[in-house]
């Protein structure tokens, strides 16, 4: 069994030490915000992870379209693993979230648009998983759940805008900011500071889980090709 | 392609015009379904046993609350929907008959639209049961133009949808648990929108107050229904 490459040990290495240091920023570097308390530090990795979950719902929507124009098993491997990770991380967002929502809006969870539409993404790619656990033959297992990562991957935006037209409460901090939000802030410098690294560790942290479980489909699949020629050489 | 022109076959076998195939493939599943009626009436009593089980389960008081009938209205027509669509392929493929309409020297959208065709003739029959009846069950004037309109935009961007992943759903060894897992998070936006416009339509809103939600509609029509139409063919291949 070959090992990790040198520089996936590097890169999960550095992405581990990243994660240790924005942790400690976001404790003890970043200021505490006025209104909300302490449990504004929530933002920096909530934002985060949101930010991971849509890049890796992006990277499997292109991974299936690629697959589709030219079938590489490494296409369907890159597009389930980034599916994987998007879940969880999207999952990170939404408890986070609701952690935070709990004191600021007073309520664990609300009807907003970001929130649907991130349970509705959570929904489309656990369907995702489904849809690939229900199928055994590889090669077709590849080609629908690359179909159904476009489709999935289209839908999300008009889910977004479909429930936009409700009114939302939810901050918008980077860009315009809507007054009937509550809970937004102004990012101070050291704040903004630890947001940016925030989202560099958590890209980082996401490409080299990416690789990981990338090279552990690979490794499966070479396991289960060996099996296959065993038991053929056995019955011949 | 190239496999079905070598093939031995006679000398009159050259593709077929889309509109040809696509209508002989709807033909055949209008006279199908003309014999057994078991896929619109299927749908239309699952509708209406719904609509029956919103109107106790939730005690709608409609005089009061739009809002609720309308959403009542899509649910059950989303959720008797996928009745019929997990039926549209599964039937085919059960059958081996999808091999034969894979073989036909014509273009693999044919059998998209095809499908869809007639899909969405079995909704739009359904609907046309479901609506009155639920206007005289709740009271409101669901017979008007524009709801019609609202539901015939809703129910081309579901079927389109619906008809791809019915196809893909048919595939898996988990089928009927599948395909309502894979559609409804899909449908939202139109669900949402379909409830909305419909909610305008019976509060009396003027256009201004519906504009928005139907072309959402529009939007998710027309970008699920050229998706659905191009990836088909990789959903299909055998």
């Amino acid at each position: 069994m070959d090992s990790a490459s040198k520089p996936l040990k590097t890169l999960t290495l550095a992405s581990l030490l990243l994660l240790a240091v924005a942790t400690g920023l976001v404790l003890f570097y970043a200021p505490r915000e006025a209104v909300m308390g302490e449990v504004q530090r929530v933002f920096y990795f909530h934002v985060a992870a949101g930010w991971v979950g849509m890049l890796s719902f992006l990277v499997a929507a292109v991974a299936g379209g690629m697959y589709l124009a030219r079938p590489r098993a490494r296409l369907d491997e890159v597009a389930v693993s980034s599916v994987e990770i998007g879940v969880i991380f999207t999952l990170i967002n939404i408890v986070s979230g609701s952690i935070w929502a709990r004191p600021a809006w007073n309520t664990w969870w609300t009807w907003d648009p970001r929130l649907v539409t991130a349970s509705v993404m959570e929904l489309i790619y656990f369907a995702y998983l489904m849809l690939r656990s229900g199928i055994d033959d590889p090669e077709r297992r590849a080609r629908l759940g690359a179909v159904y990562t476009i489709v999935g991957f289209l839908s999300v935006p008009l889910t977004f805008f479909s429930i936009r037209f409700f009114r939302t409460l939810h901050p918008v901090v980077i860009g315009s900011s809507n007054p009937a939000a509550v809970g937004g802030f102004d990012m101070t410098p050291r704040m903004l500071q630890v947001f940016l690294f925030s989202l560099l560790t958590f890209s980082l942290l996401y490409i080299s889980l990416l690789w990981h479980r990338v090279r552990l489909e690979r490794l499966t699949r070479k396991v289960e090709e060996a099996k296959g020629q065993r038991m053929a050489g056995g019955a011949a | 392609m190239a496999e079905i022109v070598s093939a031995p076959a006679h000398a009159a076998a050259r593709p077929v015009g889309l509109l040809r195939a696509a209508s002989a493939i709807l033909w055949k599943d209008v006279a199908a379904e003309w014999r057994s009626r078991e896929i619109v009436s299927g749908m239309a009593v699952f509708g209406l046993l719904v609509l029956l089980l919103f109107h106790f389960t939730l005690e709608l008081e409609v005089q009061r609350q739009p809002s609720l009938t309308a959403g009542a209205v899509w649910v059950a027509l989303a959720f008797a929907g996928t009745l019929g669509l997990s039926r549209s392929l599964a039937r085919e493929i059960d059958r081996g008959s999808l091999d034969g309409l894979l073989l036909a020297p014509a273009d693999r959208s044919a059998i998209f639209f095809g499908k869809m065709g007639a899909n969405l003739l079995f909704v739009w029959l359904a609907a046309a049961i479901l609506l009155p009846v639920t206007s005289v069950l709740y009271n409101v004037p669901l017979l008007q133009p524009a709801v019609i309109g609202i539901v015939a935009l809703g129910t081309l961007g579901y079927v389109s949808i619906g008809t791809l992943l019915s196809a893909m759903a048919a595939q898996a060894r988990t089928r009927e648990l599948l395909l309502p897992i894979l559609l409804f998070p899909i449908i939202v936006p139109l669900l949402v929108a379909g409830a909305k416009a419909t909610e305008a339509v019976l509060a009396g809103l003027a256009w201004a107050g519906l504009a928005p939600w139907v072309n959402i509609m529009l939007a998710f029509d027309g970008i699920f229904l050229s998706a659905a139409w191009m990836v088909f063919e990789y959903v299909v291949e055998e």
